[in-house]
């Protein structure tokens, strides 16, 4: 398990001018999920993204167990993006081997089995549904045996039921993993369901609003009273925090 | 479809009645006569062996080429308008100066031919490796695939159906150079044979060595790209669940 202190002082969109992110600065504790929640377009992807070392900011600072890195040294590292981007001419044992050393190909069908595609292996991606595909980009994620998982609204555009399936799968696996997680969202109650700290982002030039700890215990229920109560008190106490407004 | 256009030509040749207009009899006879005289065989696999290499050649560097010029917005600059100037470059001026620089053997032969195709290669690969999907790489990145591994698991097979095009684009434009080149500065192959019969007003001679030339090359079709084909674009053709 890892634990992380980000700092990105300024972050301009490719080459142009435009900040889009600015004083972005907070830690994540070893085994924690920490969710961040912001309008859209306000960055939370290429926050992700600076994280992986797909994107860079010369104004970054990430620092891993206390020792500076740049984000393309995190090794053990799983992203679920928001499309599950998997190869579409490799099977899903394919899509699964292709990330993992030869001597671990033997994991692959316990880890079908724990995503619920037992027997799928063989599968081209094109012969899955949605929900399906996702949960090979989760499988994927999880092989590689993640210290830091990052998430970009690996749910969006699933129907309610399948999401729910998706978040209660991966709810087991982070249990079961006890990986650090960073997951970005605009669904508050994903969230809330999820993590144990929410990060609140502002719009562009994006910085951090505010950061508050999730004080229900786990396991959660989804849409359960005592998440939509803790909910509905957050909102009525930081009624502008959703819309990317300080209070 | 094959027996009706045999029958109209049959019909026509009948109401023709020349010598410049053979019968679908006539090839056919001619065809056999080659056959049995050995010359056929022998000369088509002269000219295939000539466009097996030059295939080979031509496909290598223009895939190289292509993948270089489609990821490097600096390179592609660079060479642009050179490949522009090579496309344009007639077919029939390449092959003469080989043979006037090279002399009338067969690198400059081979050498004529992988000019002529490679510019159409590189074209067709720059606009595959150009549209190469990003996020696809990204996830290489993320799971710190080596770069052989991202080149031959992630990067390839996107350009596999521009491979395939150009090959088979290639294929059927680099006999027909061959047959050029046979013509022009050979002693043996398909266009040498071609060019002798033409001297003699042989039309049911050219149109025998044409069928069976053409029949070599639905065969290669069948028994190469068919099953390449199948091969590069596995998982791509299935319908979603």
């Amino acid at each position: 398990m890892i634990a992380l202190d980000i700092s990105i002082k300024n972050k301009c969109y490719g080459n142009s001018d435009a900040v889009v992110l600015k004083d972005i600065n907070f830690s994540v504790k070893p085994g924690e999920f920490v969710a961040i929640i912001g309008p859209s377009g306000c960055g939370k992807s290429t926050l992700l993204n600076m994280l992986c070392g797909l994107e860079e900011s010369s104004e970054q600072k990430l620092l891993c167990n206390g020792k500076a890195i740049n984000g393309d040294e995190l090794h053990k590292l799983g992203y679920i993006f928001q499309q599950p981007r998997l190869m579409p001419w490799l099977t899903v044992q394919e899509n699964l081997q292709l990330v993992l050393p030869l001597s671990q190909h033997e994991q692959i069908d316990d880890l079908l089995t724990q995503v619920g595609l037992s027997g799928k292996g063989g599968y081209f991606p094109k012969q899955l549904s949605g929900g399906m595909q996702r949960r090979v980009a989760i499988a994927r994620a999880f092989a590689v045996n993640p210290e830091l998982i990052l998430l970009d609204e690996p749910f969006n555009s699933l129907d309610a039921p399948t999401a729910a399936k998706l978040r209660l799968l991966l709810v087991k696996l982070c249990q079961n993993r006890g990986s650090t997680v960073i997951f970005v969202t605009h669904d508050l109650s994903e969230a809330v369901y999820l993590a144990d700290r929410i990060i609140f982002m502002s719009n562009t030039p994006t910085s951090i609003i505010h950061q508050i700890k999730v004080n229900l215990t786990k396991p959660r229920q989804e849409a359960g009273s005592k998440e939509l109560a803790w909910q509905a008190k957050l909102m009525d106490e930081h009624p502008k925090i959703l819309a990317g407004k300080t209070n | 479809m094959l027996i009706i256009l045999a029958l109209t030509w049959q019909t026509a040749a009948w109401f023709i009645n020349s010598a410049d207009f053979p019968s679908l009899l006539n090839v056919i006879d001619s065809f056999i006569y080659h056959v049995n005289q050995g010359d056929m065989l022998a000369n088509i696999s002269i000219t295939l062996g000539r466009v097996f290499i030059s295939f080979i050649i031509a496909m290598t560097l223009g895939v190289i080429i292509g993948i270089i010029m489609g990821c490097s917005d600096k390179v592609n600059e660079l060479s642009d308008t050179l490949l522009i100037i090579a496309l344009n470059i007639p077919a029939l001026v390449t092959i003469l100066l080989c043979y006037i620089w090279l002399g009338l053997v067969e690198s400059a032969a081979i050498t004529a031919v992988v000019i002529n195709k490679i510019p159409t290669v590189v074209v067709m690969i720059r606009e595959g490796a150009r549209v190469v999907d990003q996020d696809l790489l990204a996830v290489a990145k993320v799971y710190k695939l080596s770069p052989r591994i991202t080149f031959f698991k992630v990067f390839l097979p996107q350009i596999y159906p521009y491979i395939m095009a150009s090959a088979r684009a290639g294929l059927s434009l680099i006999w027909k150079i061959v047959l050029v080149v046979e013509l022009l500065g050979r002693s043996d192959g398909v266009g040498f044979a071609l060019n002798t019969l033409f001297q003699f007003f042989d039309i049911a001679g050219i149109l025998a060595y044409t069928f069976a030339f053409i029949a070599v090359v639905l065969v290669i079709e069948a028994l190469v790209f068919r099953p390449l084909d199948k091969l590069t674009s596995r998982g791509m053709n299935h319908d979603s669940a």
